[in-house]
């Protein structure tokens, strides 16, 4: 009880920074068919702006300032570098998205080092909010899901209940009736690239203080967020959302256990030792697995369900 | 319908003429360059030309982009390494020239088992899914040492088994010929490739997936088909790559490694045959001397890789093309001033950008180690305000002089291109 409690607990958590991450890439994904792969990029250029914020000025205006900046960045690149290929065709946006990734991590060494920084939570949040089976819950993971809750609530108001979302649906799919009725549909990407990066600008600045600040934090996660896209469906945000919680929880339980095939087989009555058939498979504990389970899902998804859990169209 | 260009008949010459003269390359290539450096240069050259030919296979000719090939030159490498080491223990006698092959083989039956799901999807969300197998195979590697070696990855000595003509491979100058041949067959291989039905079918999912799906086609079977075969060669080139280096780590199968050949068949040109054998040069060159001269040298591919993209997406050997269009028009020799006045300028940018760059590099990895940084014989002072000053200085007054040269060229090259267009129509009219 008290491991399912636990994981349930974590699981949760890292989901949600997870949505968090992918609800950006999602955005834009739908908006523009633009695969950023620059996107966990943002991410951390976000934690490291909150970082320097924090250093400065204090931990709460850097919520509100590295999103800002990120977002800022994420528009003058879709201005400037991704509009130019657009007309080229979907694989050059995805090109120039992977060279963006390179350059800011390279860029990120330059300024900051190779060296994880000192991003702390602050003291005001740092304490345990309960705990549960002697085990403490910190709350700045449960300041981590508020985030994340509010922006999940704040997005879909924006999305369905204003008339900026409004425009940004109809630029969606009939670009050319929007333009037509007066709308800036060039701004409209413009802002929603620079929304998505903001978002994942958010995710960074308090992900980042939640675990490590380094160089190799965009790369950890960059994979991961890609498979949540894939697998909730292709553009889809409450699949997003579903597939985000699905490999947070997935993954807590997994790094809990410390079970493996051959304890299973063992279980039934099965006499399973080192000259058995596959014992390097089969000795494998859960634990270790854990780092590919999102993608053996993602493989999983594709054999049996290939438009994602909640998608709509086969892409 | 006449042809689009002369053909000589029945011999094309000028396709034994190129292809000879590769093979001449090849062949005197270790001859001139004696150093033991360059001829370990070379060998790479050409196992980089194998896989980047194999991976333009997927992006220049199927439209699809892959960001994890090293997957399948990875697994060839492994297995050919495996083998070796079971050759070496007289397991089983196979000489040692085939081993590759046994890689070739490895790749495609990789390539046939993750290809099969991967291929299901194509464009963007094909991309999504190599990147998520490449790293399913990069953290099993980590899982599975008895197969990859762990941290230390897996050794093997390729002086072994039989010795036909007392050729070893035990000298370097030995193996480069025996990769000069892979390279040359594997080459000639892929280039008839393009030339088969299912090339030329390839082309066509890649331009019109849905026309080519009414005419009969199953695209997934087609980019299936074409994923197992770049498989196959990226494993050959695996295989000699583990020959050539007598040690294969994990990080063969890693993104990173995906992500440069992406980087360097795309710089080099993925719409034309030979794009990716000049992408694959400069990748050696890259890895081998140009990280040795700068710390920062990954900034500046990914700058150089950025105006690629966004100005010439068509890679060195598109820019190649269009200018042997102008000198077969003999306009050439107009712009060479341009060429030259664009070259200085660009160079002056460089020199101002270059001194900053590696100023904070140097204050940010060596800054125990004072504060003089040598930048190309003229020290400058890396917390100094005039070293700062200075290369802003060059930096701006270079990339104004560079923007003014670049708007007189582009008129220039604007008006050329059309007088071209207008002598193409002549010629068809007359």
């Amino acid at each position: 009880m008290e491991f399912i409690t636990v994981s349930l607990l974590n699981g949760l958590s890292y989901g949600l920074l997870l949505f968090m991450l992918s609800s950006g890439l999602t955005l834009i994904f739908s908006m523009m068919g633009v695969l950023n792969f620059a996107h966990a990029s943002f991410y951390m250029l976000g934690a490291y702006f909150g970082y320097t914020v924090s250093q400065t000025i204090g931990y709460a205006p850097g919520l509100i300032l590295a999103p800002l900046a990120v977002g800022v960045l994420g528009a003058l690149f879709e201005k400037y570098c991704l509009r130019r290929v657009h007309h080229f065709g979907h694989v050059p946006e995805l090109l120039i998205t992977f060279g963006l990734s390179y350059l800011i991590l390279e860029i990120v060494q330059l300024v900051w080092g190779r060296s994880a920084m000192d991003y702390r939570k602050p003291e005001w949040l740092d304490f345990p909010a309960f705990s549960i089976f002697g085990t403490q819950f910190p709350a700045y993971r449960l300041f981590t899901m508020g985030v994340a809750l509010v922006m999940l609530a704040a997005l879909w108001l924006l999305l369905k209940k204003t008339r900026i979302g409004l425009v940004i649906q109809a630029a969606l799919t009939h670009p050319q009736a929007v333009e037509s009725l007066g709308h800036n549909v060039p701004r409209v990407f413009m802002l929603v690239f620079g929304g998505g990066a903001a978002l994942a600008g958010l995710a960074g600045a308090v992900g980042g203080a939640q675990f490590v600040t380094e160089p190799a934090m965009a790369a950890s996660v960059g994979s991961i967020i890609f498979v949540v896209v894939v697998v909730g469906g292709m553009g889809s945000l409450p699949g997003a959302f579903v597939a985000s919680l699905l490999i947070g929880l997935m993954d807590a339980f997994a790094v809990g256990s410390d079970r493996s095939l051959a304890d299973a087989l063992r279980f039934f009555g099965m006499v399973v030792n080192e000259a058995t058939f596959g014992w390097v498979v089969l000795k494998v504990k859960i634990s270790q697995v854990a780092a590919i389970l999102p993608y053996l899902l993602l493989v999983l998804i594709l054999i049996f369900r290939p438009r994602g859990l909640l998608g709509t169209r086969e892409g | 319908m006449s042809a689009r260009h002369y053909e000589f008949k029945p011999y094309n010459i000028g396709r034994w003429l190129v292809w000879s003269l590769f093979a001449l390359v090849l062949l005197v290539a270790p001859v001139v360059f004696t150093s033991s450096l360059s001829h370990t240069m070379l060998s790479q050259m050409g196992i980089a030309i194998i896989v980047c030919l194999a991976y333009n296979m997927l992006l220049g000719q199927g439209g699809m982009l892959s960001f994890g090939h090293a997957v399948y030159s990875g697994m060839g490498s492994f297995l050919a390494i495996h083998t070796l080491n079971a050759v070496g223990k007289g397991a089983f006698d196979l000489p040692v020239s085939l081993i590759p092959l046994v890689g070739g083989m490895a790749g495609l039956a990789f390539a046939l088992l993750l290809g099969w799901v991967t291929t299901k999807k194509a464009a963007t969300p094909f991309a999504m899914i190599t990147l998520g197998v490449g790293e399913l195979v990069w953290a099993m590697s980590l899982m599975f040492p008895e197969f990859f070696g762990g941290e230390g990855g897996i050794s093997g000595n390729r002086v072994t088994g039989s010795k036909p003509f007392g050729i070893t491979f035990g000298p370097q100058i030995q193996l480069y010929y025996l990769i000069a041949v892979y390279t040359f067959v594997c080459t000639a291989l892929m280039f008839a490739f393009t030339r088969t039905p299912l090339g030329r079918i390839l082309n066509a999912v890649r331009d019109n997936p849905e026309r080519v799906e009414f005419v009969g086609y199953d695209t997934q079977k087609v980019r299936f088909f074409a994923f197992c075969i770049s498989g196959f060669f990226a494993g050959i080139s695996g295989g000699l790559g583990a020959l050539n280096f007598e040690i294969v780590t994990s990080e063969v199968v890693g993104a990173a490694r995906s992500g440069a050949y992406l980087l360097f068949v795309f710089l080099g040109g993925a719409t034309f045959f030979f794009g990716p054998i000049l992408g694959a040069i400069l990748m050696v060159l890259a890895f081998v001397l140009l990280s040795e001269l700068t710390k920062a040298w990954l900034l500046y591919l990914g700058l150089v890789f950025l105006f690629m993209v966004m100005y010439a997406p068509g890679g060195i050997a598109s820019l190649i093309m269009m200018n042997l269009r102008v000198a077969a028009f003999g306009r050439l020799r107009t712009l060479w001033v341009s060429y030259l006045g664009l070259g200085l300028t660009f160079l002056v940018v460089l020199l101002g950008a270059g001194a900053m760059i590696e100023m904070t590099y140097h204050l940010q990895i060596n800054a125990a180690m004072g504060d003089q940084v040598k930048y190309l014989g003229i020290p400058l002072h890396a917390r100094g305000l005039n070293s700062w000053f200075g290369s802003l200085f060059v930096v701006l007054t270079g990339f104004g002089l560079f923007e003014l040269m670049r708007r007189q060229f582009a008129i220039q090259w604007g008006e050329i291109q059309t007088e071209i267009e207008k002598e193409i129509k002549r010629r068809e009219t007359a």
